[in-house]
């Protein structure tokens, strides 16, 4: 779509173009490219001598064991925390869309912790679960069951992706209400006088056309718990106990500034910049589409 | 709701109960805790009502901080995230604003160029160039400075995009009658776009509000003195206090504080904040 009437001021145009493109070209492009270059270079810490090393910088990453293994810490801890919030989100977005009364204040007082930084949600987690004075570590105990997050790393991985999908819930909840109520309540009516019942229409109608939302939101979740879980990460169990909670975005910031491995985070960043770049892909892809069902 | 069927809806209520609960358990926990001396957090016991120490634990860290992280005061650190908080939201809505006006509105060279390096932004946020982009601020001199906390991060693709969407339905008479009736370029922008825009930037304004306050990894790279912590990046700080637990009132005093401006920005402007984050991501 093009707008027929149009200005033919260049300089103006340009001048009003600038601020966004020098910004983007500084501080977006300039250091992507970096990273690209530093990655195909062997640089000791000092920054005296350097490399070129083609793609060995790759090679080394994706055989060394640690690397992997982070890498497959960070999808199971992708895919836990978006089903987990999906689902939560989903299941309360269903239950809010059939009440007619107090919906709204249920939205309110559902939606809040999307105003959370995730480093702090990370924090109020950390306290909850601390072996010693939190609340649900003894319960657990009462359970019979030892939590200490500082000790196991299964323990670890289980506070981040509460305190990740948690603060997540909140956004999801939004999205699935917003097309929930967007479906046609003729269908809805049409098939309860068929004589379908709640959770068959839920399941034959409801769910179906909520797959361009779930779809969206799917991809916005992988990419939240792939890149905006730092802060939980960093603030709380610092990538520990061993190495249990090191994702893939804590492991760049790790190598790179404590390790003071160049060549080695610039690989990462690469990788993860794929990462990002496939999603991106994907979702503008299905969005145009619109993900008819 | 189709038909009435009384248990379905009672089972709703108790679901999205259950839901609330879970929201604001985590939050009460720590209201709970910052109200207390450090005594009562230590016994072992997690008390489950507030406390007396309201007022003390909560001046203490507002004036002058946590002793064992450095004392900086909360109250600073809660004016700088104030301040980049502002300069991210303002700083991205009015570059945006005027690159998208400038893409949709004129005709010139490089036009689709601009508007594809605007896009791969999208694609690389900084957490995937942590590395270079803090080389490239520290050579411009910018690091302990707002601007080095807020400039890096204000190029925005999302806002840009939202802001050529809401143009392109904007009426091309009025573009036609503004012109034959005289106005220029600029006067038309201000004139005619920035006051159709108002409720568009005001619920951008809320959304990069938060995304602002919420900034963790690139103020913990480019602060290092003190009089820049943000309160976000300082909490960190109290928690990984070395060789002891950390101070947990305080901390907990510090995670309300740090939570409550853009929790009450979006409870206060909830309806603006959901057209927001919905529009946002059309």
């Amino acid at each position: 779509m093009e707008k027929r009437v149009t200005f033919s001021r260049r300089g103006l145009a340009f001048a009003l173009v600038a601020p966004q493109i020098v910004i983007t070209l500084v501080f977006f492009i300039w250091p992507a490219s970096q990273a690209l270059y530093q990655s195909v270079l062997l640089e000791d810490a000092f920054g005296l001598s350097r490399k070129f090393v083609w793609f060995d910088n790759f090679t080394s990453l994706f055989s060394d064991s640690i690397y992997l293994a982070s890498f497959g810490r960070t999808i199971g801890f992708s895919v836990a925390t978006t089903a987990l919030s999906l689902g939560i989100a989903l299941l309360l977005a269903a239950m809010a869309d059939r009440i007619i009364k107090g919906a709204t204040t249920y939205r309110t007082l559902v939606i809040w912790p999307y105003a959370i930084a995730p480093a702090v949600a990370g924090v109020l987690w950390f306290f909850m679960f601390n072996p010693s004075i939190g609340i649900l570590a003894y319960m657990l105990k009462a359970l019979g069951y030892d939590w200490n997050h500082y000790l196991d790393g299964s323990d670890a991985m289980i506070l981040i992706i509460l305190a990740a999908a948690w603060k997540q819930v909140s956004y999801n909840f939004l999205f699935f209400l917003a097309g929930l109520q967007a479906i046609p309540r003729s269908l809805i009516e049409a098939a309860a006088i068929d004589g379908a019942g709640p959770f068959k229409r839920f399941r034959t109608i409801v769910f179906p056309l909520l797959s361009p939302t779930t779809f969206f939101l799917l991809v916005v979740n992988i990419v939240y718990a792939f890149f905006d879980t730092f802060g939980i990460v960093h603030a709380t169990t610092s990538g520990g106990p061993a190495q249990a909670t090191t994702i893939l975005v804590y492991k760049v910031f790790s190598d790179g500034f404590i390790g003071l491995d160049l060549g080695g985070s610039a690989a990462q960043s690469v990788v993860l910049m794929a990462i990002v770049i496939g999603l991106t892909v994907v979702q503008f892809r299905y969005i145009e589409r619109k993900v008819a069902y | 709701m189709v038909e009435n069927r009384p248990w379905l809806t009672a089972l709703s209520h108790i679901v999205l109960s259950l839901g609330v609960l879970i929201t604001a358990l985590p939050i009460w926990i720590t209201f709970v805790a910052s109200t207390h001396p450090v005594e009562v957090l230590m016994s072992g016991r997690t008390p489950l009502w507030p406390g007396d120490h309201f007022l003390q634990n909560y001046t203490t860290i507002l004036g002058s901080g946590m002793e064992a992280a450095g004392g900086v005061p909360v109250g600073m650190m809660m004016w700088n995230s104030l301040v980049m908080a502002l300069m991210i939201a303002v700083g991205k809505i009015a570059i945006s604003i005027i690159a998208a006006y400038a893409i949709v509105y004129f005709r010139f060279p490089l036009r689709m160029t601009c508007f594809w390096i605007i896009f791969i932004t999208l694609m690389l946020p900084v957490e995937v160039r942590i590395l270079p982009t803090f080389a490239v601020v520290a050579d411009l001199g910018m690091l302990n400075s707002y601007w080095g906390l807020s400039v890096p991060l204000i190029a925005s693709a999302t806002a840009t995009f939202l802001f050529r969407q809401f143009f392109l339905t904007v009426p091309e008479e009025l573009a036609e009658a503004a012109r034959i009736d005289g106005a220029g370029p600029l006067k038309f922008f201000r004139d005619i776009l920035l006051p159709l825009s108002r409720t568009n930037i005001a619920a951008l304004f809320v959304i990069l509000f938060i995304y602002g306050w919420n900034q963790y990894l690139w103020p913990l790279l480019v602060t290092t003195d003190e009089s820049y912590y943000t309160i976000v990046m300082g909490i960190q700080r109290m928690v990984a206090v070395p060789d002891s637990e950390p101070v947990w009132h305080e901390v907990m005093a510090t995670s309300m504080l740090a939570m409550l401006p853009p929790v009450l920005v979006v409870i206060f402007m909830q309806r603006l904040f959901v057209k927001g984050l919905i529009e946002q991501e059309k």
